[in-house]
C-alpha cells in the first residue's frame, strides 16, 4: 500500500498542480488577459440579484384559439354542406348541434387528416381536437396533444419576448430558461429592485388601434377604462390595426409641446392599413389601447400616410421608455404569473460572503490545530492533505465554473470537518496495527489497507445524500450538494493519494526507528 | 484484542439508553403532532422580507405599521444585527407592485428609511412542490442508504442503521418543533446531510463488527460490539469533534441565514454519533447476529 511508482507520483502531483492553478485563477483580477479565464460564479444569494419563476397562463390562449376555431368552423361547415345550429363556446368546449342525419358527414370531415380545422399531428399520431357526441350535440375540445402544442408554442414565444424585454433593459448576464412545460426561470444578477422588470413582464402588451364608438348602440363596442384615471370610454370592438404591424417604437420629446411621446413606425402593410383608416375616419377619435386600457384617444385631424405616428399620453420619460420597450418587444401570447420571487440586495450578499469566508477560515484553523494537537506529525500530513483537498475542490469548482452559494460555502466548511475523517480512520488503524506490528512500514501498509473499506463505505453514504440533494434540491441548496459531493471526491483523492504518498515518504525516511505514534 | 479491562462496557447501558431514546422519540412525535413544525415561506407560501432600518426603530412600531397594512398574519422578528428584522407575511399577492408598496408605506410610517435586504415570495403552487420534493428527497435518501447497507452488509445491519437514522431525524425535527425553529429548504439539506453523517458513523462501527465477527468465533455479539465500538471510539470522537468545530464556526460566524442550518447539523451530528453507538449497534444484539450471519454470505459469494 505504500509503494508509488514514479509515473503515479507524477500524475498525482500534476493533478494537484493543475487544479491549484485553476483555484488560483479566482484570485486573479486581470482575468480577461488569460486565454482560458475561468472563475467560480457567485450565486444570487452572494452577489445579490433577483430570481423569478414565471408561469405562462395558457387559458386565455386556449380561449382565443377556440374562438378562431369557432369562426373557421362556421364557414367550413357551411362549405361542406353540414347543417348545424347553436354553435357556441362553453368552458373551453365548442358545442354544435348537428342533426343526426348530418353527424356522419361531420365525422367524416372532422377525422379527415387533411381537413383545415382539426390538424393531425404526425409526431403524436393524434388530432389537435377531440370530439364527443351526445344526442345531436357535438362537443369539441382540445386533445391532450393539442394542449401540449399550445403550451409549447406559448412557452417558446413567451420566452422569446421575455428575453427581448430583459435584454432591452440591459441587465448583465441574465439567465432566462424554460422550466417544465409552462414555466420560465429568470435569474438577474446584480438587480437590486426587480420591480421594473416585474412590471414589464407583468404586461402582455397587446396593442390595438380602435375607433371611439359614437353610436348609442352598445352592440359591437365595449367600455374600457382610461389609463391612470377613473374615466371610461366606449370603444368599438373592431381592431383596425394591432401591434403586430409595429416595427419600431421610441420615446421622444415633442418639439412643439415639450410633452413626452412615443414615436412608432409600422411595417408596409401596417402603413397601408393605417393610411386607409385615418383617411376614412378624419374627424373621429382613434383610441390606442394597451392591454384593455386606453392610453390615449386623439382626434384624427388628417390622414397619416408615412407609416409612422406618435402616441401622446400622460407619460413621464420613464413610462414612455417602458411603453416603447414593450411595443418593440411585441406582445406576449399569454399573461405571465409570478410563482416565486427571491431577491437579495447587494449589501446582504456582501455580508454573506464576509461571514461565509470568516467562518470558513476559522473552522479551517480550528480543525488544523486540533489535528496537530491529536496526531503531532501525522496531523501535519493530514493537514497538508486538508489544504490539498481545499485546493482541489476550488480547482474543480473553477473548471466547472460552478456557482457558489451561501449553503455551498457551508458545504465546503462541512467538507473541511469531514475530510479529515478519512485520514483519522486510517491513522487510528495504523496506531492499532502499530501495537502488534514491529515494523513501521508494515503498520502503515496494513493501516491503509484495512481502513479502505470503512473509508469507502463512509464516504459513499454521504455521496448518496449529496447526489439526491443535487437532483431534488433547488437553487442555493443545489450549491450545497455540489460542494459537499465534490468535497467527498477530493477527500478520497487527498487521503488515498496525497496523504498516503506523504506517509510513505515519512515511513521510508524513518524505517529504522522504533514505532512511536 | 485490546486489554478487556480497559474496554468501556457500552453494552451495559444499551437497555437504559434505548428506553431513554424510545421516550425521546415518543416525546418528539407528540410535539410534532401537537405543536407541528414552523414551516417557512418555502413550504407554506407567503412573503419573507429581511429589513434593515437606517435609524433605529422600535419593533412594536414596525409591527403596528404592518398590522395597519392588512396583510393578514404578519410576524416581525429581530434578525442578526441591530436594526435588522425578519418579516414574514402570510398573504400571497400576485400583484407586481406588492413589495414596493409595502416598502413605501413602511418607510413613511416608522419614520426611518427602510431597506429591503432580501425578499422571498413563494406562491402556493411552488411551496407545495418544494414540500413534496423535500419529503421525496428525504425518503429517497433513506431508501438509498437502506439499499446500500443491504448490499454491503446483512439485513440486521440494515435494520440497525435505518432505525438509527429514523431516530436521528425524528429527534432533530422534534427539537425544531419544540424550539419553534423555522423549517426551510436549507433545513431539508441539513437533514439529508445528517442522514449521510449518521450513516457514515454507523457504517464505520459496523465494518469493524463484521471484521471482528470473522476474527473471533467464540465471543458473543455483545462483547464483539463492545470491542468494536471501543476500537473505533477514538475515530468516532475525533471526527465528531472536527465536524462540530467546523459547524460551530458556521453557527457563530456564518451570519443569521446559516444559523438554522448549522444548528440542525450540530444537533444531528451529536445525535447521530450517539445513535450509531447506542441504537444501531444494539440492534445487532437484539437480532442475534453471529459469525454464521457473516460467513453465510461469504460462502454464497465464493
Amino acid at each position: 500500500m505504500l509503494y508509488f511508482s514514479k509515473p503515479k507520483v507524477l500524475i498525482i502531483y500534476s493533478i494537484l498542480f493543475v487544479l491549484s492553478f485553476f483555484s488560483l485563477l479566482n484570485l486573479n483580477t486581470f482575468n480577461n488577459h488569460i486565454p482560458f479565464s475561468k472563475k467560480i460564479n457567485l450565486g444570487l444569494d452572494l452577489q445579490g440579484g433577483s430570481y423569478l419563476l414565471l408561469e405562462v397562463d395558457t387559458k386565455p390562449v386556449i380561449k382565443r384559439k377556440l374562438q378562431n376555431k369557432l369562426i373557421a368552423l362556421r364557414k367550413t361547415l357551411k362549405d361542406e354542406n353540414i347543417n348545424y345550429s347553436n354553435l357556441n363556446i362553453q368552458n373551453q368546449n365548442i358545442i354544435i348541434q348537428i342533426s343526426t342525419s348530418n353527424i356522419e358527414l361531420f365525422e367524416k370531415f372532422f377525422l379527415n387528416k387533411e381537413n383545415n380545422i382539426n390538424t393531425y399531428y404526425d409526431n403524436y399520431k393524434s388530432f389537435e381536437l377531440n370530439y364527443s357526441i351526445e344526442d345531436d350535440f357535438v362537443t369539441i375540445k382540445y386533445s391532450k396533444y393539442g394542449l401540449i402544442e399550445i403550451k409549447n408554442s406559448s412557452l417558446d414565444q413567451s420566452l422569446e419576448i421575455v428575453r427581448k424585454r430583459i435584454d432591452e433593459i440591459g441587465t448583465k448576464e441574465p439567465t432566462i430558461i424554460k422550466r417544465g412545460s409552462d414555466r420560465i426561470l429568470i435569474e438577474l444578477p446584480g438587480i437590486d429592485d426587480p420591480n421594473r422588470i416585474k412590471k414589464l413582464l407583468g404586461q402582455t402588451a397587446s396593442l390595438s388601434f380602435r375607433l371611439v364608438s359614437t353610436s348609442e348602440d352598445d352592440f359591437g363596442s365595449e367600455l374600457l377604462s382610461v389609463d391612470n384615471s377613473e374615466e371610461k370610454i366606449k370603444i368599438s370592438k373592431r381592431v383596425l390595426l394591432s401591434g403586430d404591424n409595429l416595427v419600431n417604437a421610441r420615446a421622444a420629446i415633442d418639439n412643439r409641446s415639450g410633452q413626452v411621446i412615443v414615436n412608432f413606425t409600422l411595417d408596409r402593410s401596417g402603413a397601408k392599413k393605417f393610411a386607409r383608416v385615418t383617411t376614412n375616419n378624419v374627424g373621429k377619435r382613434l383610441a390606442i389601447i394597451l392591454d384593455k386600457k386606453v392610453i390615449s384617444s386623439p382626434q384624427i385631424s388628417e390622414s397619416i400616410i408615412g407609416g409612422s405616428g406618435q402616441i401622446t399620453g400622460n407619460f413621464t420619460f420613464q413610462t414612455a421608455t417602458d411603453l416603447a420597450l414593450l411595443l418593440r418587444s411585441g406582445a406576449l401570447p399569454a399573461p405571465l404569473k409570478i410563482l416565486e420571487e427571491r431577491t437579495v440586495g447587494p449589501d446582504l450578499g456582501e455580508d454573506s460572503i464576509k461571514s461565509g469566508s470568516l467562518s470558513l477560515v476559522i473552522g479551517f484553523i480550528l480543525v488544523i490545530f486540533y489535528m496537530f494537537f491529536k496526531y503531532k506529525f501525522l496531523g501535519f500530513i493530514a493537514n497538508i492533505a486538508l489544504i490539498g483537498n481545499l485546493v482541489l475542490l476550488m480547482g474543480i469548482l473553477t473548471i466547472l465554473e460552478a456557482t457558489l452559494t451561501l449553503p455551498g460555502i457551508a458545504g465546503i466548511i462541512l467538507t473541511v470537518g469531514m475530510a479529515v475523517d478519512a485520514n483519522v480512520l486510517i491513522f487510528e488503524r495504523i496506531k492499532e496495527e502499530a501495537k502488534t506490528e514491529k515494523s513501521l512500514i508494515h503498520a502503515f501498509s496494513m493501516g491503509y489497507k484495512k481502513a479502505q473499506t470503512a473509508v469507502l463505505d463512509a464516504n459513499i453514504t454521504t455521496l448518496i445524500s449529496a447526489i439526491i440533494l443535487f437532483f431534488l434540491g433547488s437553487g442555493p441548496v443545489k450549491g450545497f450538494a455540489v460542494t459537499l459531493g465534490l468535497g467527498i471526491l477530493t477527500t478520497l483523492f487527498s487521503a488515498y493519494f496525497l496523504a498516503r504518498h506523504l506517509s510513505s515518504i515519512y515511513v521510508m525516511r524513518n524505517k529504522d526507528k522504533k514505532v512511536v505514534l | 484484542m485490546s486489554d478487556s479491562n480497559k474496554l468501556i462496557k457500552f453494552s451495559n447501558s444499551y437497555k437504559k439508553l434505548n428506553i431513554f431514546s424510545f421516550l425521546l422519540i415518543i416525546f418528539s412525535l407528540l410535539i410534532l403532532l401537537l405543536k407541528g413544525l414552523n414551516f417557512g415561506v418555502d413550504f407554506k407560501g407567503g412573503t419573507l422580507i429581511e429589513i434593515r432600518t437606517v435609524d433605529s426603530v422600535r419593533i412594536s412600531d414596525l409591527r403596528d405599521a404592518f398590522v395597519n397594512m392588512n396583510l393578514g398574519d404578519v410576524t416581525v422578528k429581530k434578525f442578526g444585527k441591530k436594526n435588522d428584522y425578519l418579516v414574514k407575511i402570510e398573504k400571497k399577492s400576485t400583484d407586481e407592485n406588492f413589495i414596493s408598496e409595502i416598502n413605501e408605506t413602511l418607510s413613511s410610517k416608522v419614520g426611518s428609511e427602510v431597506n429591503f435586504r432580501r425578499v422571498e415570495s413563494v406562491g402556493p403552487k411552488v411551496s407545495n412542490e418544494l414540500l413534496k420534493d423535500g419529503l421525496l428527497a428525504i425518503t429517497l435518501s433513506l431508501a438509498a442508504m437502506l439499499f446500500y447497507i443491504w448490499i454491503r452488509f446483512e439485513w440486521q445491519f440494515s435494520l440497525g442503521a435505518i432505525i438509527a437514522i429514523v431516530h436521528d431525524v425524528i429527534i432533530t425535527l422534534g427539537m425544531f418543533s419544540l424550539l419553534s425553529y423555522e423549517i426551510n429548504l436549507s433545513i431539508v439539506a441539513a437533514v439529508l446531510t445528517i442522514v449521510g453523517y449518521s450513516m457514515n458513523d454507523t457504517v464505520v462501527i459496523f465494518d469493524r463488527i463484521r471484521e471482528n465477527l470473522k476474527k473471533y468465533s467464540k465471543i458473543s455479539i455483545g462483547e464483539i460490539s463492545n470491542i468494536s465500538t471501543n476500537e473505533t471510539l477514538s475515530r468516532t470522537l475525533i471526527t465528531s469533534v472536527t465536524t462540530l468545530l467546523a459547524l460551530s464556526s458556521i453557527y457563530i460566524f456564518g451570519g443569521a441565514i446559516l444559523k438554522g442550518f448549522s444548528f440542525a447539523m450540530i444537533l444531528g451530528v451529536i445525535i447521530g454519533t450517539y445513535s450509531s453507538i447506542f441504537i444501531a449497534t444494539p440492534i445487532l444484539n437484539y437480532t442475534k447476529v453471529s459469525q454464521k450471519t457473516i460467513l453465510k454470505d461469504d460462502l454464497e459469494n465464493n
